[in-house]
């Protein structure tokens, strides 16, 4: 295990604790009632349809939206986050949807992009040591930091999206949707590199609408239909019922597949007559 | 030594661990390198380097005295004053907006200085010192047009052209004209005034030291730091090709007047303005917002500041060119930033190769650009050409840079160097 701060949180440790978090938009309530727990060295998968209210809730945790009521704990202590540099000095960093990346500069410049070390005569050997370290502890598969942003495949640049958002020792990493734009092999490096991110201690939130992967990584999923809790489960929940949960339709394409499996399933078992 | 040799090779250095990367070492390795990023679309300065050997050819082999050396020293003093305002479109490129009022500013400028210098009695100083406030004004409220009401530099700038020339015949009033009086401070430096040849000797032999102490301190962190450096020999070999090719820049110049202060205070701020580009945070802040504006923003940077300081820095850099204009011309006209000021400023940057779609530049491109430009135009005064054809090259000759700019730029892309 790796020491990621000079502060260790201990493993199991109740990192965030949302209770009662609802978030109106004028008349419409997009979040009711949310409670969400994450532990240190812990993934959570946040799973719904579009408009369950998943990126509401990261917004809300980002400090980009305030929420209309509830409480929010951070480490045991209730938090207040008025903007988003809010929820970075109290070490919640995120990785949105699109990587937010400037293509024309190099890694070192983007990790340490608007955090660079000595603004008046930057520390060239300092970051690009920093960054080293930073890929190395995620075993990334990085040729070259000097390399721009532009010449990187996209789980190299996820990496890097990443790599940058642990610059500030987190204690918390949220993923909006981190293999929405990737392929088989990239989808599968960022995997792993977020369970690497577990395996340092540090609570993992992601958003995907990909049932498999979350299923891969998650240590458990919660499920948001129309801004609201609506299930708490095990990565190893059938197909079925996390879309059911979902949708919240027992009668859909998937239920009524694995009916008929189901049913040819009897059939044959069935000794005929 | 022998004890880093034996340490060296149990931990490979850190950017080193990956077997994919080709690392090419001395200075054989140097060259291929610089082919292969060349081949890649990565072109740098190599473009302009190409088109100036072009064109001094051309011109030297039709009219010797194109490349003598009081020829090239006039060459000098013409540079400085449009390069000036060439280096501040070089900070508007870099954020990827434009400033096409920068002629007009510098006219406006020179006015001022004119009327508040000579007409109103006030101390010289005083009176630059006004002028380029005033431009920086005029960028902050470029600025102000575009970060809160959102409107295009493009069109604000345009505006801008034509409310500042107003501005410019308004205070010129029906004179029209104000001459500065010679044997002033201003206009001898605009016009006289040369380095003594010992101090040009000694400032171009500035930069081949600087390079080897800079680079010698930066190889030993390096090492020290476990990251590969370059080698000692290729860092002395390029200080001293710099140094002796300078030096011989200022030997062949000091046959005639010599380099002009004017021309140094330009290669100065060009330097300057390199460094701020390359080694501050709000260099790196300028090409990260040219590049993604939206990245930059969700990094922290303060995208709004970064564009007003460009504006800024590009409008109080046109009015400083201007008074510069005004004193190698020892006038101020109503006819001084009109005419082909403004696109020569904007040619002499792209040329020099800032890109225009942003993110992308370097400092010194507005010292070579504007250099071409200026041979251009010397090379046809002295063929006794007329100005129609002087702007008809001068257009051919930006057509081709923009043309390069964007054939490189397609080659990054499929080179994924974009």
């Amino acid at each position: 295990m790796t020491d990621t701060s000079d502060e260790p949180v201990p493993a199991g440790e109740l990192v965030l604790s949302l209770r009662g978090v609802s978030k109106n938009f004028g008349a419409v309530s997009a979040l009711t009632d949310i409670d969400l727990d994450v532990h240190a060295g812990e993934v959570v998968a946040l799973v719904g349809d579009n408009g369950a209210g998943k990126s509401t809730l990261v917004k809300i945790l980002a400090g980009v939206h305030q929420p209309s009521s509830g409480t929010i704990s951070f480490r045991g202590k209730p938090v207040t986050l008025a903007d988003p540099s809010a929820a970075l000095t109290l070490g919640i960093a995120t990785v949105f949807q699109d990587l937010a990346l400037c293509e024309n500069l190099d890694i070192v410049a983007n990790i340490f992009l608007g955090r660079e070390l000595s603004p008046l005569r930057l520390d060239e050997v300092a970051m690009e040591v920093r960054a080293w370290t930073l890929l190395n502890e995620l075993s990334a598969r990085i040729p070259s930091v000097r390399e721009v942003v532009a010449s990187l495949s996209g789980g190299q640049r996820q990496t890097v999206a990443i790599a940058r958002s642990l610059l500030l020792e987190p204690k918390l990493i949220l993923l909006d949707e981190p293999t929405a734009a990737l392929g088989v092999a990239q989808t599968a490096e960022v995997l792993n590199l977020i369970e690497r991110v577990r395996d340092r201690g540090l609570g993992v939130v992601i958003i995907s609408h990909n049932m498999e992967d979350v299923r891969a990584v998650a240590d458990r999923i919660v499920v948001l239909r129309l801004g609201r809790n609506n299930g708490i489960f095990s990565p190893d929940a059938s197909n079925q019922e996390l879309v059911s949960a979902i949708t919240g339709a027992s009668n859909n394409s998937v239920s009524r597949r694995a009916e008929r499996r189901q049913a040819r399933q009897d059939q044959t078992q069935e000794p005929r007559p | 030594m022998s004890r880093e040799a034996e340490a060296a090779p149990v931990p490979p250095q850190l950017d080193r661990a990956d077997v994919r990367v080709k690392h090419e070492a001395g200075i054989g390795g140097a060259i291929r390198r610089f082919f292969d990023r060349v081949r890649s679309g990565d072109l740098g300065s190599l473009p302009v380097i190409v088109g100036l050997v072009i064109i001094w050819t051309v011109f030297a082999s039709i009219n010797p005295i194109f490349l003598s050396s009081s020829n090239l020293v006039n060459l000098l003093f013409d540079c400085s004053t449009v390069g000036v305002i060439a280096l501040g479109i070089v900070c508007v490129l870099m954020v990827g907006e434009i400033d096409l009022s920068v002629g007009s500013i510098s006219g406006f400028a020179s006015a001022m200085v004119g009327t508040l210098w000579v007409n109103q009695g006030w101390p010289v100083a005083l009176a630059i010192l006004a002028a380029v406030a005033v431009g920086g004004f005029i960028g902050a409220l470029y600025a102000l047009l575009f970060n809160r009401l959102g409107m295009p530099s493009f069109v604000s700038t345009l505006a801008g052209l034509l409310a500042v020339l107003g501005l410019q015949l308004y205070i010129l009033g029906s004179t029209g004209s104000i001459n500065l009086p010679y044997g002033s401070n201003l206009v001898n430096f605009g016009q006289l005034l040369m380095m003594p040849k010992l101090v040009s000797f000694a400032l171009a032999a500035v930069p081949g030291i600087v390079m080897l102490i800079t680079g010698l301190r930066t190889v030993a962190r390096r090492r020290a730091a476990n990251l590969s450096a370059p080698s000692t020999g290729g860092l002395v070999t390029r200080a001293v090709v710099i140094t002796v090719i300078l030096e011989l820049i200022v030997f062949y110049l000091n046959q005639a007047r010599g380099i002009p202060w004017m021309f140094g205070l330009f290669v100065g701020l060009v330097i300057s303005m390199h460094y701020a580009l390359t080694r501050t945070k709000w260099g790196r802040s300028m090409s990260a917002v040219g590049g993604n504006r939206e990245a930059a923003r969700r990094a922290g940077i303060n995208v709004r500041l970064i564009y007003s300081s460009a504006f800024v820095l590009c409008s109080m850099l046109a009015a400083f060119g201007g008074v510069l204009s005004a004193a190698r011309l020892a006038s101020a006209s109503q006819q001084a930033g009109t005419g082909d000021v403004n696109l020569n400023a904007i040619a002499a940057a792209v040329i020099g190769g800032t890109s225009l779609f942003g993110g992308r530049g370097s400092a010194y491109s507005a010292l070579l650009g504007i250099i071409v430009i200026q041979s251009i135009a010397s090379g046809l005064t002295l063929l006794d050409l007329s100005s129609s054809l002087r702007y008809m090259i001068t257009g051919a000759v930006l057509a081709i840079a923009v043309i390069v700019d964007s054939l490189a730029r397609r080659s990054r892309v499929s080179h994924g160097r974009a």
